[in-house]
């Protein structure tokens, strides 16, 4: 995979959509759509994705598209999938498609939770990627909850009791993994290479996949347009976002960067700006110490994990059932 | 053959053979789902049955089939109705020809598992054709008819193919079953113009409509309604040259010289008909409406213009309105007749409560009384209802 040809490829999201400078969420289906080899069907969640590239009676999108509500993204995709099994199995249909299913971090961690675990379940050949900006950015910035601790949203917002989130982020890629799919990972738009390939391994599949993109939002984050991909990369070098990937139970940590304190990804973003005030260091501290931990239980989880497979082969998923 | 309304509703869906079939079980719908999971089961099918974990799933599935280009079916009752919601209205705005059957039960609360018809009541506004079934061999009937209804070119809307939960849905009936070569002949191929799987003509399902065209997308859906009022009509006609069995959108039952005259939908119709039949008086009718989407208004109105006195039946309530839903159109139906009869609203039969001959006995005394009087006071009636 060569960037001059990645360029030179068709685009299947065109230029002309309606979402914000500087968002990554277009960037981020390109470069899944440019992965794709076979011709997709794309499912869409309600939100800034969607709103912003079909308005009626325009579409940015290429190729086949369906959107139907806000929570259920995966269950439609689970709906046009079998539609596909059962026209191949009768003869009406012969070609190769692949079915992906894109949706924010609300209708995925939060609204769309029991439609994608019921889609996984009974193994749908699908993936899913998630385009994780931390918020119900359609709706105006509100929590989610994908939304870090301390961050700033307005139903979050900075006040004398409370001083912008107080719960955690939930771990969405873990909770998807558990479900014993055959492959789940996490990566960001700026590390373009990590994320095509991962596409790429995760459309051979026959079964469900899962990806979730973390997707820098200048709107939400109250960061600089042009400094989406800088964000992208930094919250990977923090560890706040490590890249990592689950095939068949063995997890896989795809960077291992040198760590950067916390405070460099949080200080360019204006939702977190309360934070460095002096009297919130200890929310930071926090942070810190959760990023730390969490990127000790991975290196665990994929030393273990890896063992494991070296010893005997890894549990078969029953997720191919063409 | 001998069989109950869920199980006659499966066996027509065998006979369809769809594409996709995808639900979630409820009281009393369940038996529907698990007959036809047995079909599966033993190869009888080439469906794709998708158990959903929710109802809301089990319909945002069939209109993901729907759209890809394959014929998709489902089924529920009450709270899995109401949890369809949302996706009822998108089903029908994307013009997907999805058939649903619906085992009518009351809403939750409090909880009850017995009929009534506040589920589907809930939906009569969603853009859906409903169908309502008699009995079982109205069931397995209409469910043949709403596949070809629901796809006929200039209709493309849902249906929804309602009985009543445990009086239809559990009641064993002889049932003329046809052949399935036949069914299969009837209801022909699936086809659908713009499929999401045709790869090389894309087209996007469920974009963003602002002011500018929003309204006129649903006055397409307006007028596909308006369409399948005739379309119903050729459709039944045409079923019941291979069946012997013909319908229309309403079903007149010894109206000719009738002066008073009960409205209703469901099963009651056939108790009705059965204290008729004992009564034997051309002075007492009945009208069943079959499809109360589209709402066949001049039918009605012109099967009812000469009564003196007319009682509407509806099996739910409509809560702070002057009656059910049912009597609200049906007097509407009226209201351009140069000389209309009295009519009163009747609540009935909520939560599964028993409708006896002997209760629609009282209401066609009701009615000779208002006849007389010229007064139906009071509009808002409750048959069957315990006083103590
Ligand atoms: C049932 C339902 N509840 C609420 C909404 C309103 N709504 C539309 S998009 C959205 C937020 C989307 O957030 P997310 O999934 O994170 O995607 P983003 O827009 O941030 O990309 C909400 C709350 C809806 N469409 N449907």
């Amino acid at each position: 995979m060569k960037l001059r040809d990645i360029a030179g490829s068709t685009e299947h999201l065109t230029c002309g959509h309606r979402l914000c400078t500087g968002c990554a969420e277009p960037i981020i289906v390109r470069q899944v759509l440019h992965a794709a080899e076979n011709p997709v069907v794309v499912a869409n969640a309600t939100g800034c994705l969607e709103v912003a590239t079909t308005i009626y009676p325009y579409t940015a999108w290429k190729v086949p598209w369906i959107h139907s509500a806000f929570e259920n993204t995966a269950a439609t995709i689970s709906g046009v999938e079998s539609a596909y099994r059962a026209l191949k199995r009768k003869g009406k249909i012969d070609k190769k498609i692949n079915f992906i299913a894109f949706a924010g971090d609300g209708g995925t961690y939060d609204i769309g939770l029991q439609s994608l675990s019921g889609a996984l379940e009974r193994g749908h050949a699908f993936l899913y990627v998630c385009l994780d900006n931390e918020a119900y950015m359609n709706t105006g910035i509100q929590r989610s909850s994908s939304t870090p601790r301390g961050s700033w949203t307005t139903t979050t917002p900075v006040g004398e009791k409370l001083v912008g989130k107080p719960e955690y982020k939930k771990d969405i890629t873990e909770i998807v993994a558990a479900h014993g799919i055959p492959y789940v990972a996490q990566t960001a738009p700026s590390h373009w290479m990590d994320l095509m390939t991962k596409v790429k391994k995760a459309l051979k599949v026959e079964g469900p996949t899962f990806i979730n993109v973390a997707s820098p939002c200048p709107r939400g984050w109250r960061s600089e347009p042009e400094e989406s991909m800088r964000l992208s990369r930094l919250a990977v070098e923090t560890c706040y976002w490590p890249l990592y990937e689950i095939e068949n139970g063995v997890w896989k940590i795809n960077l291992k960067p040198k760590k950067k304190p916390i405070e460099e990804y949080l200080a360019p973003q204006k939702r977190f700006a309360h934070l460095l005030k002096p009297q919130n260091k200890h929310i930071v501290d926090d942070l810190q110490r959760r990023v730390d931990e969490r990127w000790e239980v991975l290196q665990w989880k994929a030393e273990v994990s890896q063992q494991r497979s070296q010893q005997k082969q890894p549990p078969q998923t029953p997720a191919s059932q063409t | 053959m001998a069989l109950n309304g869920a199980e006659a509703i499966a066996e027509a869906m065998r006979q369809i053979n769809p594409d996709v079939v995808a639900s979630y079980p409820i009281t009393p719908q369940t038996i529907i789902v698990e007959r036809f999971s047995e079909f599966v089961a033993d190869g009888l099918v080439d469906t794709e049955f998708v158990a959903a974990e929710s109802e809301h799933s089990a319909l945002s599935a069939s209109i993901g089939a729907a759209a890809a280009g394959g014929r998709s079916m489902t089924a529920t009752s009450s709270q899995g109705f109401a949890l369809m919601w949302e996706m009822l209205y998108i089903a029908a705005a994307m013009r997907l020809p999805i058939v649903m059957a619906v085992a009518n039960r009351a809403l939750s609360g409090p909880i009850n598992i017995h009929c009534d018809h506040s589920d589907s009541m809930g939906g009569r506004d969603s853009g859906w054709i409903q169908l309502y079934s008699e009995n079982v061999q109205e069931a397995y009937d209409n469910t043949v008819l709403a596949v070809k209804i629901a796809e006929r070119q200039n209709v493309r809307l849902p249906v929804m193919v309602c009985m009543d939960g445990f009086t239809t849905s559990h009641a064993v009936e002889r049932v003329d079953v046809l052949d399935d070569d036949v069914v299969k002949k009837f209801v022909g191929e699936y086809h659908i113009d713009h499929p999401l799987l045709d790869v090389n003509q894309p087209v996007s399902y469920g974009p963003l409509a602002l002011p500018e065209y929003y309204f006129e997308l649903k006055m397409q859906q307006i007028d596909a309604m308006t369409n399948a009022k005739p379309v119903i009509e050729q459709v039944s006609r045409a079923y019941g040259s291979i069946s012997g069995r013909s319908y229309g959108l309403v079903e007149p039952y010894n109206m000719e010289k009738a002066e008073r005259a009960i409205v209703i939908l469901g099963s009651t119709a056939g108790t009705a008909k059965s204290l008729l039949d004992d009564l034997n008086d051309p002075r007492l009718g009945l009208l069943k409406i079959r499809a109360f989407r589209p709402f066949p208004a001049a039918e009605i109105a012109a099967n009812l213009r000469k009564c003196k006195a007319v009682a509407v039946l509806d099996r739910a309530a409509s809560y702070g309105s002057i009656g059910g839903p049912v009597f609200s159109e049906v007097r509407a139906a009226l209201y351009d007749e140069s000389k209309r009869p009295q009519i009163v609203s009747y609540i009935y039969g909520l939560g599964g409560r028993d409708t006896t001959t002997d209760m629609l006995k009282t209401v066609y005394d009701d009615l000779d009384t208002i006849a007389k009087t010229g007064k139906p006071d009071p509009v808002q009636r409750f048959l069957g209802l315990r006083e103590d």
